[in-house]
C-alpha cells in the first residue's frame, strides 16, 4: 500500500541545501585549535638547523656551544639520534626496482636540499631557541648540485645518491601505439614543463608532543592523523598503542600535509628524551624550503590523429623530479596522472612512460590534483594545437572525439572504467553562461582591428578519478594504503547524534556536510547532529582527506552507518510496539506500523532513551543505539566539467588580465551546494596560480630564491576574476548517494584554460606555447620570438 | 626589557618585554590572545592583521614595544555585546571562509577597508585586500562577503 504523505509531513531533504557551516561560527570570532595556539607547563620550543648548502658532505657537527646559551634546554645532531630516528616512510613502491634511499629525518653524513634539517635546540622559548641554532659549529664539504631533470640522468652527472639518479622507470601501453602513429595524417607533439609548485597552506606546520610517562600526545597541523600514527610508530618504534595522535584545526592543506616531515618525528624523539613537551612551529620561509613541494615534471607529449581531428592514439614520456628523497607517496603522484592522458576522449592506442629522477631538490610529493592537473594540462593543450591544425574550432574537435553520454559506462584506452558522464550537457552549458559566441565574435574584431589587447579564449574539457578509494585497485598500483573510510554514528541517550568520521577534514566543511547527511538519513534535524575527528582516541579508524575522497568514501560510510543503526532501532522498535519488524516503516525519524500516523510511533530519541537504559530489550541487542560502518567502493568516481576562460593579452606588456572564467562542473549529487562552488572558486585560483604566478625558482648552486610570500606568487583578490559556476548532475554509480569528489576538480580544470586562453589570444602572431607561469616578460617574449 | 602598556580587546595590560618581541608574538605567548595567527614573517599573508588605535596593521611587522599606548582591537573583540559583527555574520552567510587561518586578517583588514569606503565596489575590495591572501576560497565569497556586510552596515537589508 503507498500511502501519500501530507505537505506537513514531507521533511525537506537536508541533503542538496546550501546549509551555511557549522564550522564558521568559531572561525569568525577567534575560537580556534591552531596547534601553534596550544601552551602547557613546561613547554618546550624546537628550532632547527638547516643546511645552506643544496649537496654536501657534513665534516663536522658540534652543538656543544648551543647547550650553553641561555634557556637551552638541549641541543641534538643527527649523530645523537642515531639510528633511532629511522628513515622517513615512502609507502609506493611503484616498481619492484625502485630505488628508495635511507631518508634520515636529520641529515648525520650528507645534506641533499638546501633546508634539510642538521642540527636543532631545544629551548625554554622560541626566541631562545633560534638564538642557540647560532652557535651551533658545523662544516661542509661542498658537493656538486643536481638541478637539472634532463642532465641528471646523463652518464657524468654527479649522483645524489649511490645508486644513481634514476629512481623507477614505470610503463603503461595499451593498442599499437606505433600503428596509430605510423602514416597518422596529423601528429603534434609537444613539450611542456610543470614546473615546480609551493602548495603554501595559509597555516605554517606546526607540532607539539607532550609525554605522559611511555605515551606520547601528537598534535601536529596534518591532514592524516591516523596515517601518521602508525608511520610515527614504524619509523621511531615507538608503540603504536602508546601514541594518540590528533589534528586539530589545520589550516588548509592541498595535499602538503599528506606526509611523515621529519620534524613530525624529531619533535617526538626530542619530548621522549627530555620528558617535557616539545613544540615547533615553523616560519614561511621554512615551509617554503621543506614543506614537500608539487608537480615539477618535464612532459614530452604526442598524440595522432585523423585528418578530420579524430585521435588515433598517444605517447607520453615523462621525468618528474622526484627532489633529493621518496617521501610518502613521491614515486606515485605522476602515475596518478598516467591514467588521465587521455582525458575525456575516445583513443586506440596509448603508451605513457614515466621516469622518476633525484635531484638536490626539496622532495615533491602530492599537491592537490597530483598528477592529474600535468595530464589534463597536457592532453587539453594538445586538443587546443590539434584544432588549430586542422583549423576546427577547439570545442569542435573535443566533441568529435569526447565519449558521448550514451556510451557510458566506457573502458579508456588507459585502463579505467568511467562510470557515468554527460560532456555534451556540461559542455553546453558552460557555453552559454560564457557568451561563447560573443566573445568570439569580439576577438575576431580585435585581431582585425590589430589591438595592442588581444583577446583570447581557453577550453578545458576535463575529468579527473578521484575518491582515492578502491583498496584492491591501490593494491595493485603498489601503493601500501588501503582505500576505505569508517564512521561510527551514535544516537546519544537524548537523542542527538554524534558521528565519528576517520575523514579528517583541514578547511572543507565534512561537519556540516556530514550533518546534513546523517540528518537525511536518521530523520532527525541537522542541528542534532554532531560530528567528531581528528583524534586517534577519539575515532581510532580512518584512512583521512586526500585525493578528494572524503565525501565519496568518508560521506558515504557516514550514510551506511546510519542505515545500520536504523535497523538496530527497528527491532527495538518493534519488541516494544509487539509487531514483527517487516510491518515497521521509518519516516520523519519514528518507526511506525505501516499507514500509521506518525505520532503512534515511536521516535529515534524514544528508542535511543529506551536503549540506553535497556528496561526492555529485545534478545541480542546491546544496550546502545550506534553503529559502524566501512566503505570501499568498487571504482574511483569521474567528476567532470567544462572550464572556459577569456583572457586579455597586453601585446605591448605581455601582461594577462582574466576576463572572465566560467566553471561548469559535474560533481554528481551536491550534497551542500555552497560547499561545492567553495572548492570550485578555490580550486581554479590555485590552478591560475600555477597558470600564471607561482614557481619554486632555484639558483644555479640550488638555492631556492622564492622562501616568502613577497618571491612566491600566491595569487591576491587583486589578481582574480569573480568566476561564474554552473552544475550539471550525473550522478555517479560507484556509491549509494550518487556523490563524485569536488575538491581537486577546480585546480586540475583551470590551468590549461588559462594557457589555451593566453595561447589562442596570441596565435594569430605565429604564437604556439607559452611555458608556465605565463608571466608578462615570458608572454613578451613569446610575441618577440614568433615574429 | 621593557615596559608596555596596552589595552586588548578593552581589557589594559601592562608587562616587561624583550624590545625585539614581535607584538603578534605578545599577543599569542603573552596574553593567550591566540585569536590571532601567524601566516608569513614577511607582512605579505595578512593573517595577522589586527587594529592598532583604529588602523589596521599586519602584526607580525610590528613590535611590542611599539604598541605601548595603544589601544588594540583583534578579531576577539571585533564582536561586540555578544553580537557578532556584520562583517563577521556575513563571511558566515556568504562562506567566505574554509578553513578559517586568514579570516581574523581579513576581518581586519576588511574592518579597515569599510571605515574608509562604506560603499565599496568589487574591484575596491579586491583592492583592498590585496595585502591578505586566502589559499582556500579563490576570493570570490569573500568579496561577496564584504558587500553583504557594507549593506547591512549602512542600515539595509543585507
Amino acid at each position: 500500500m503507498t500511502v501519500t504523505p501530507t505537505p506537513a509531513e514531507v521533511r525537506q531533504s537536508e541533503v542538496g541545501r546550501a546549509r551555511r557551516r557549522k564550522e564558521d561560527a568559531r572561525l569568525v570570532t577567534g575560537q580556534t585549535r591552531w596547534t601553534d595556539n596550544i601552551q602547557a607547563p613546561g613547554l618546550l620550543h624546537i628550532a632547527f638547523l638547516r643546511s645552506p648548502m643544496a649537496h654536501a658532505r657534513i665534516t663536522r657537527v658540534d652543538v656543544s656551544a648551543a647547550r650553553e646559551m641561555p634557556g637551552v634546554v638541549a641541543a641534538f645532531s643527527g649523530a645523537d639520534f642515531g639510528a633511532e630516528q629511522g628513515s622517513l616512510p615512502c609507502a609506493w613502491p611503484v616498481t619492484e626496482d625502485i630505488v628508495i634511499p635511507d631518508h634520515p629525518p636529520m641529515a648525520t653524513e650528507t645534506v641533499r636540499y638546501v633546508g634539510e634539517a642538521v642540527a636543532c635546540v631545544v629551548a625554554t622559548d622560541r626566541y631562545r631557541a633560534a638564538d642557540a641554532l647560532e652557535a651551533i659549529e658545523i662544516d661542509y664539504e661542498p658537493l656538486p648540485p643536481v638541478l637539472d631533470l634532463e642532465k641528471a640522468l646523463d652518464a657524468d652527472s654527479p649522483l645524489v645518491h649511490d645508486a644513481g639518479n634514476r629512481a623507477y622507470t614505470w610503463t603503461l601501453s595499451n593498442g599499437d601505439v606505433e600503428a596509430a602513429f605510423r602514416d597518422a595524417p596529423v601528429v603534434i607533439s609537444r613539450t611542456f614543463r610543470q614546473q615546480r609548485l609551493i602548495p603554501a597552506a595559509m597555516e605554517p606546520r606546526a607540532v607539539v608532543v607532550t609525554p605522559l610517562g611511555d605515551e606520547y600526545t601528537v598534535h601536529t597541523s596534518t591532514q592524516i592523523p591516523h596515517i601518521l600514527r602508525f608511520l610515527l610508530a614504524s619509523v621511531t618504534g615507538v608503540p603504536e598503542h602508546r601514541l594518540r595522535v590528533i589534528a586539530p584545526d589545520v589550516g588548509g592543506g592541498f595535499g602538503s600535509k599528506l606526509q611523515c616531515t621529519a620534524e613530525e618525528v624529531l619533535c617526538l624523539l626530542a619530548a621522549k628524551r627530555l620528558g617535557r613537551p616539545v613544540k615547533w612551529t615553523e616560519s614561511r620561509s621554512e615551509g617554503n624550503l621543506t614543506v614537500h613541494h608539487g608537480r615539477d615534471q618535464l612532459q614530452r607529449v604526442q598524440i595522432a590523429a585523423e585528418a578530420d581531428g579524430r585521435l588515433r592514439g598517444m605517447k607520453i614520456d615523462l621525468l618528474a623530479d622526484m627532489g633529493a628523497y621518496l617521501m610518502l607517496v613521491t614515486p606515485g603522484i605522476p602515475l596518478l596522472g598516467a591514467f588521465m592522458y587521455n582525458g575525456v576522449y575516445k583513443m586506440a592506442a596509448y603508451d605513457f612512460r614515466c621516469t622518476g629522477v633525484f635531484t638536490t631538490k626539496m622532495p615533491t610529493d602530492a599537491y592537490r590534483g597530483a598528477g592529474r592537473p600535468e595530464a589534463t594540462f597536457a592532453i587539453e593543450r594538445l586538443m587546443d594545437e590539434l584544432a588549430a591544425e586542422i583549423g576546427v574550432d577547439p570545442v569542435e574537435v573535443r566533441r568529435r572525439n569526447w565519449i558521448t553520454h550514451g556510451e557510458f559506462p566506457y573502458d579508456t584506452v588507459a585502463g579505467l572504467t568511467y562510470d557515468s558522464g554527460d560532456y555534451e550537457a556540461a559542455t553546453e552549458k558552460a557555453l552559454q553562461l560564457f557568451g561563447y559566441d560573443k566573445l568570439r565574435a569580439e576577438q575576431k574584431d580585435r585581431r582585425d582591428r590589430g589591438d595592442t589587447v588581444q583577446l583570447g579564449i581557453g577550453i578545458s574539457t576535463y575529468t579527473e578519478m578521484c575518491g582515492l578509494a578502491p583498496s584492491r585497485v591501490l593494491g595493485q598500483l603498489g601503493n601500501a594504503s588501503g582505500g576505505w573510510e569508517q564512521a561510527d554514528v551514535r544516537v546519544l541517550p537524548t537523542g542527538k547524534v554524534e558521528v565519528a568520521t576517520g575523514a579528517t577534514p583541514h578547511g572543507q566543511g565534512h561537519v556540516t556536510a556530514w550533518s546534513q547527511i546523517a540528518a537525511d538519513a536518521l530523520g532527525v534535524p541537522f542541528e542534532d547532529v554532531s560530528v567528531v575527528y581528528g583524534d586517534t582516541a577519539v575515532v581510532p579508524r580512518g584512512w583521512d582527506t586526500y585525493g578528494s575522497r572524503s565525501l565519496a568514501i568518508g560521506g558515504v560510510a557516514v550514510h551506511l552507518a546510519c542505515e545500520k543503526v536504523k535497523e538496530k532501532a527497528r527491532r527495538v522498535a518493534a519488541h516494544l510496539m509487539e509487531i514483527d519488524p517487516g510491518d515497521l516503516e521509518y519516516a520523519e525519524g519514528a518507526f511506525r506500523v505501516r499507514g500509521a500516523p506518525a505520532e503512534q510511533g515511536r521516535s529515534i530519541q524514544e528508542l535511543a532513551a529506551a536503549v540506553f537504559n535497556a528496561h526492555d530489550m529485545p534478545e541480542g541487542i546491546e544496550p546502545r543505539l550506534d553503529s559502524s560502518a566501512t566503505f570501499d567502493p568498487a571504482n574511483f568516481s569521474f567528476p567532470h566539467g567544462t572550464h572556459l576562460c577569456a583572457v586579455e593579452v597586453d601585446t605591448e606588456t605581455g601582461f594577462t588580465k582574466i576576463r572572465s572564467y566560467v566553471a561548469v562542473d559535474d560533481v554528481g549529487t551536491v550534497v551542500n551546494p555552497l560547499i561545492v562552488d567553495g572548492q570550485v572558486h578555490g580550486g581554479i585560483a590555485q590552478g591560475i596560480g600555477q597558470a600564471l604566478y607561482e614557481e619554486a625558482v632555484h639558483d644555479a648552486e640550488g638555492n631556492l630564491l622564492t622562501t616568502t610570500l613577497a618571491d612566491y606568487l600566491v595569487p591576491s583578490a587583486a589578481d582574480l576574476p569573480a568566476f561564474v559556476t554552473g552544475r550539471t548532475e550525473t550522478p555517479a554509480t560507484s556509491n549509494p548517494l550518487g556523490v563524485k569528489g569536488v575538491g581537486e576538480a577546480g585546480t586540475i580544470a583551470s590551468t590549461p584554460a588559462v594557457v589555451n586562453g593566453i595561447v589562442d589570444a596570441l596565435r594569430h602572431l605565429g604564437v604556439r606555447d607559452v611555458q608556465m607561469p605565463c608571466t608578462p616578460e615570458r608572454v613578451w617574449r613569446a610575441i618577440g620570438g614568433a615574429s | 626589557m621593557a615596559k608596555i602598556n596596552v589595552n586588548v580587546d578593552g581589557v589594559g595590560h601592562e608587562e616587561e618585554v624583550e624590545p625585539r618581541l614581535l607584538l603578534v608574538h605578545f599577543l599569542r605567548d603573552r596574553l593567550g590572545k591566540v585569536g590571532t595567527p601567524v601566516g608569513c614573517d614577511t607582512g605579505n599573508c595578512g593573517a595577522c592583521t589586527i587594529s592598532m588605535n583604529g588602523k589596521s596593521v599586519k602584526s607580525c611587522s610590528v613590535l611590542a614595544v611599539q604598541a605601548d599606548g595603544a589601544h588594540l582591537v583583534t578579531v576577539e573583540g571585533l564582536a561586540s555585546n555578544g553580537d557578532r559583527h556584520p562583517l563577521q555574520k556575513a563571511f558566515h552567510e556568504e562562506h567566505g571562509l574554509q578553513c578559517g587561518y586568514c579570516t581574523p586578517g581579513m576581518l581586519m583588514a576588511a574592518l579597515d577597508l569599510l571605515k574608509e569606503n562604506p560603499d565599496p565596489a568589487e574591484e575596491d575590495i579586491r583592492a583592498g585586500l590585496e595585502g591578505n591572501l586566502c589559499r582556500c576560497t579563490g576570493y570570490v565569497n569573500i568579496v561577496r562577503a564584504v558587500q553583504r556586510a557594507a549593506r547591512e552596515m549602512a542600515g539595509e537589508r543585507p
